[in-house]
Formats: C-alpha cells, sequence, structure tokens
C-alpha cells in the first residue's frame, strides 16, 4: 500500500467510498408492505400522493421481506404476532432497518398496563433504529423518522454498520 | 311476538328448564338450564312461532361474586321471503345460560346456528367455558400454547412469552379488570 500512501489527504478515498454507499442506501429505502393496526392508515397515506414518501427516495412498499430494507412496524404488536414479526426481520437482507411507529411499538402504548396480549415495545423482539411516538403519528412524524433514519445511514461507516453491534446482540 | 309470549311458550313447552325470565327492560331475556339448551335452540330456530333464524353474538360473562359463568345468545329474526326488501318486522330475544365456574360446561349450538361456531371458540379461548358438541373447539384469538383465559377476572398475566418479557414495571402481576 505504499505506492498510495501520501498522494491524497489521509482518509479520502475511504471516506468517498462510505460517502457514495451511504447516499445509495439513504435515497433508496424500500420499505415494507407491512401493517399491523390503526398506524397503518397513516402510513398508507404517507405513501399517497399528499404527503408522498416517495419524494424521499421510499415510496417503492414491497410485498417481499427478502427486497426490502426498512420494516415499519406500524401498529400493535401482540405477541401472537411477534414471532411472525421477527421471522420476517430475519428474511430480509443487510442492511436493514427498523422504525417502531406508534406508541403501541415504542412501549406498549395504551396496552402497557392492561393488555396482557400486547408486547411492550417492539425493541424487545427486533433492534429499533428508529423511534416515532403518536397515536397515531402524523404523517409528517412519519417523514421526519425516515429523515432521521437517512441521517443515521449516512453517518455508517462501511467496516462496521452502526447497528450491527445491537443486532449481533438481539439476534445471539 | 311479545317476549312475553316467548316465554310463555317456552315454559309451557320445556317448564322446569325455564329457570327465570326477564323481560321487562330492554333486553328480553330468558336464563335456561344448561341440560335442556340444544333442545331449546332447535324449538327456537324450528318452531313456526319463533323462527329465530339468526344467532346475532354470544357474550361470556364471568360472576366471580357468584362463583360462575355465563353466556348470553342474542337471537334475531330476520325475514327471509323477501330478502331485498328492508327488514320491517323483527324480533329479538336473549338466552342467558349459566354455568359452574370451577368446570364451565355449556352445550354447543354450532350446529344449530352456524354462528355459534366463531362465538364458542371465542368464548373458550377468552373465558374458558367448555362446549361439548362442537366440531372444533380450540382458541381463536390467542395463540395455541396460551396459558389460561384472558377475560377472566382472576387472570394472571404471564411474566414472559417465548423470551419475550411481558411485564416491565410495575411489579403486580395480578391486576384485577
Amino acid at each position: 500500500m505504499s505506492w498510495i500512501e501520501n498522494r491524497f489527504e489521509e482518509g479520502l478515498i475511504v471516506t468517498s467510498l462510505d460517502w457514495a454507499i451511504n447516499w445509495g442506501r439513504s435515497s433508496s429505502i424500500w420499505p415494507m408492505t407491512f401493517g399491523l393496526a390503526c398506524c397503518a392508515i397513516e402510513m398508507m397515506a404517507v405513501g399517497a400522493s399528499r404527503f408522498d414518501i416517495d419524494r424521499f427516495g421510499a415510496g417503492a412498499f414491497r410485498a417481499s421481506p427478502r427486497q426490502s430494507d426498512l420494516m415499519i412496524v406500524a401498529g400493535t404488536v401482540t405477541y401472537k404476532m411477534a414471532s411472525r414479526l421477527k421471522r420476517l426481520y430475519n428474511q430480509m437482507a443487510e442492511p436493514k432497518y427498523v422504525m417502531a411507529m406508534g406508541a403501541c411499538t415504542v412501549g406498549g402504548g395504551p396496552y402497557f398496563k392492561h393488555g396482557y396480549h400486547v408486547v411492550k415495545g417492539v425493541d424487545l423482539v427486533v433492534p429499533v433504529d428508529v423511534y416515532i411516538p403518536g397515536c397515531p403519528p402524523r404523517p409528517e412524524a412519519l417523514l421526519e423518522g425516515l429523515m432521521r433514519l437517512q441521517d443515521k445511514i449516512r453517518s455508517q461507516t462501511r467496516k462496521k454498520s452502526l447497528m450491527t453491534k445491537a443486532k449481533e446482540a438481539v439476534l445471539n | 311476538m311479545a317476549p312475553e309470549e316467548i316465554c310463555q311458550i317456552l315454559k309451557s313447552k320445556f317448564g322446569e328448564a325455564i329457570v327465570a325470565a326477564d323481560v321487562g327492560g330492554g333486553h328480553p331475556c330468558a336464563q335456561v338450564a344448561s341440560e335442556r339448551w340444544l333442545d331449546i335452540a332447535l324449538f327456537l330456530r324450528e318452531d313456526s312461532r319463533m323462527r329465530f333464524n339468526l344467532l346475532r353474538s354470544i357474550t361470556a360473562l364471568d360472576l366471580l361474586a357468584d362463583e360462575k359463568l355465563a353466556c348470553v345468545y342474542d337471537l334475531m329474526r330476520v325475514s327471509t321471503e323477501r330478502p331485498t326488501e328492508l327488514i320491517t318486522e323483527t324480533c329479538e330475544f336473549a338466552v342467558r345460560i349459566e354455568t359452574d365456574r370451577s368446570a364451565p360446561s355449556i352445550p354447543s349450538v354450532a350446529s344449530v346456528w352456524a354462528t355459534a361456531d366463531w362465538h364458542e371458540r371465542e368464548a373458550f379461548d377468552l373465558m374458558g367455558i367448555d362446549f361439548p358438541g362442537h366440531p372444533e373447539l380450540r382458541r381463536i384469538l390467542c395463540p395455541d400454547d396460551w396459558v389460561g383465559h384472558p377475560l377472566r377476572k382472576d387472570y394472571e398475566f404471564p411474566l414472559e412469552y417465548h423470551g419475550i418479557p411481558a411485564t416491565t414495571e410495575f411489579e403486580l402481576t395480578n391486576p384485577r379488570h
């Protein structure tokens, strides 16, 4: 590697590759067509023309987890659904991201105390990148969450993605 | 037909099996003995004066103080002669059946009204009432390996399910509804 040393400023090439890859990833997040409850209605509104998630390159809702980068957990996660949710997450190809949309997925929401059947936060099942509070969140809030996720993707490095540690912890 | 008449006919036909009748309020209801329930159900559907051809809902009750569980069957008569026209003459009646809380069992009427199939499964799932004669009595809402019947008043919340912690903050794991 001696031939390349001192030719450029330090770190220039690596940073550029990161930038290019992150630009690609963050500009074409494909979410999974996956809604569990009323939050999914807001998610559909975000996908429609008025709020238009396509402006952020994230409008291609895929019908298969294998083609998706982002799982928007929109709605109440029950224990019965949790195993399916985890399976869908495991079927997604890396890099993959999870957004917890709404009070139920953030921490059980209105079912926290008396919901015998509701998971008290989807982060007990899959690692979550962005939490979006609200019951349900406004479409603007979901778009804001998407932009925060894009920020997160842009700050990734190729060596070790931000989420890898958390994912390894959960999957092991 | 007025609810009083229905009760009168039921009493003359089944006698002791009609335990009580409450026809005064807005929800006319007859309490019947669970042993004769299948016969009474068939009579309510088939008799020309009754013709209750629709079971609208089954409500399961937990009477914790009386150590009993109860089911309320809401029946309705819907005109089938001219189904496209507005229903002008309907009749509603309810049947209430109480059963022992320690071994709750009510004969299934899934063979009489097809609606009862899923409703009885739900009552079994959430309240733990057994329905002998049901074609396939298994849980309908909770997972198959769920422990307990959640809508009973003395139900204890699970502490974890398949490795997912169920309670995160409060120590009291037995909240009363």
